[in-house]
């Protein structure tokens, strides 16, 4: 499997290794009221799609950069592959 | 006279000897450097301009661009990830490369020493592409002068650094694995010559 990193183009499979769910990103607030329930979702609760599925992997024998990888579960394609980082503030997190 | 010649002491290299380690192959030569000084150079968010001129000014030459390395008179500098850089001079000139570097770029980047935490093997010869491509999985054979990888070999991550293609390469690697590192260059070294 190759990994078509954004910054060093494709990548052996084998120099990265998978961490999980890119929706580990979404940490909740720790001062919110439910603070509680959400970092049980957050920790426990995870979606299992036959797809398309963003996770998080980190290019450990590269630059040391984490990933977004969006692959298809089934065909192991990999559709998308973006830094976490721009990912994250993306989505307004890395303040 | 260095200046704990007073103490009776002598420095050793990453390898253990007391001079740099040289092996020699028909065709091939590997040679321990241990003269340099090392610094890591992060850019801080928001601040990655700020580095980059700060950066120019002190190394006299811009940053290495991703997976590149280059050299500007006494400093050299390879791109180790997104942001993050290492800064490498002679050490007999440079030993106190990390604070000169961090008075040079003050709060836009964080410094940190790397001296001794890494072991550097020069590669030299006509059969450094058969060594190479039997150790790790960077693509040696369409590699080109100043060509920075970031890659394993023998389990230990590495920096591959391209001088000229197929001819002379640095290998920088954990110093506290230097033994094994060798080990591994020496193996393929022997696999194939």
């Amino acid at each position: 499997m190759i990994i078509n990193h954004p910054i060093l183009g494709p990548r052996d499979s084998q120099e990265f290794t998978y961490l999980g769910d890119a929706a580990l990103i979404d940490r909740p607030d720790w001062q919110a009221e439910d603070a509680a329930d959400q970092f049980h979702d957050y920790l426990y609760l995870r979606d299992n799609p036959a797809g398309a599925h963003r996770e998080l992997w980190f290019h450990e024998q590269g630059d040391r950069s984490w990933l977004v990888v969006t692959r298809n579960t089934v065909t192991h394609e990999i559709l998308n592959v973006e830094l976490a980082r721009d990912a994250a503030r993306a989505r307004g997190r890395s303040k | 006279m260095g200046k704990f010649d007073n103490h009776g002491l002598k420095a050793v290299t990453p390898l253990g000897g007391f001079e740099p380690r040289v092996d020699a192959f028909t065709g091939l030569l590997i040679r321990e450097v241990s003269d340099c000084a090392l610094a890591s150079l992060a850019a801080r968010q928001g601040d990655e301009d700020v580095l980059q001129s700060a950066a120019k000014s002190f190394l006299g030459g811009s940053l290495p661009e991703a997976a590149a390395w280059n050299e500007h008179g006494d400093f050299a500098a390879w791109w180790m990830g997104p942001d993050l850089w290492m800064v490498s001079a002679p050490h007999d000139e440079h030993e106190l490369l990390a604070a000169a570097l961090k008075e040079a770029v003050g709060d836009a980047g964080s410094v940190v020493e790397q001296t001794d935490g890494w072991c550097r093997l020069d590669m030299e010869g006509s059969r450094c592409f058969d060594v190479l491509e039997r150790l790790c999985n960077a693509n040696v054979r369409a590699g080109k002068p100043g060509d920075a990888t970031r890659t394993s070999m023998e389990h230990l991550g590495v920096f591959l650094l391209c001088r000229e293609p197929g001819q002379r390469y640095s290998i920088i690697g954990p110093r506290s694995s230097a033994a094994s590192l060798h080990h591994a260059l020496v193996t393929a070294v022997n696999a194939v010559i």
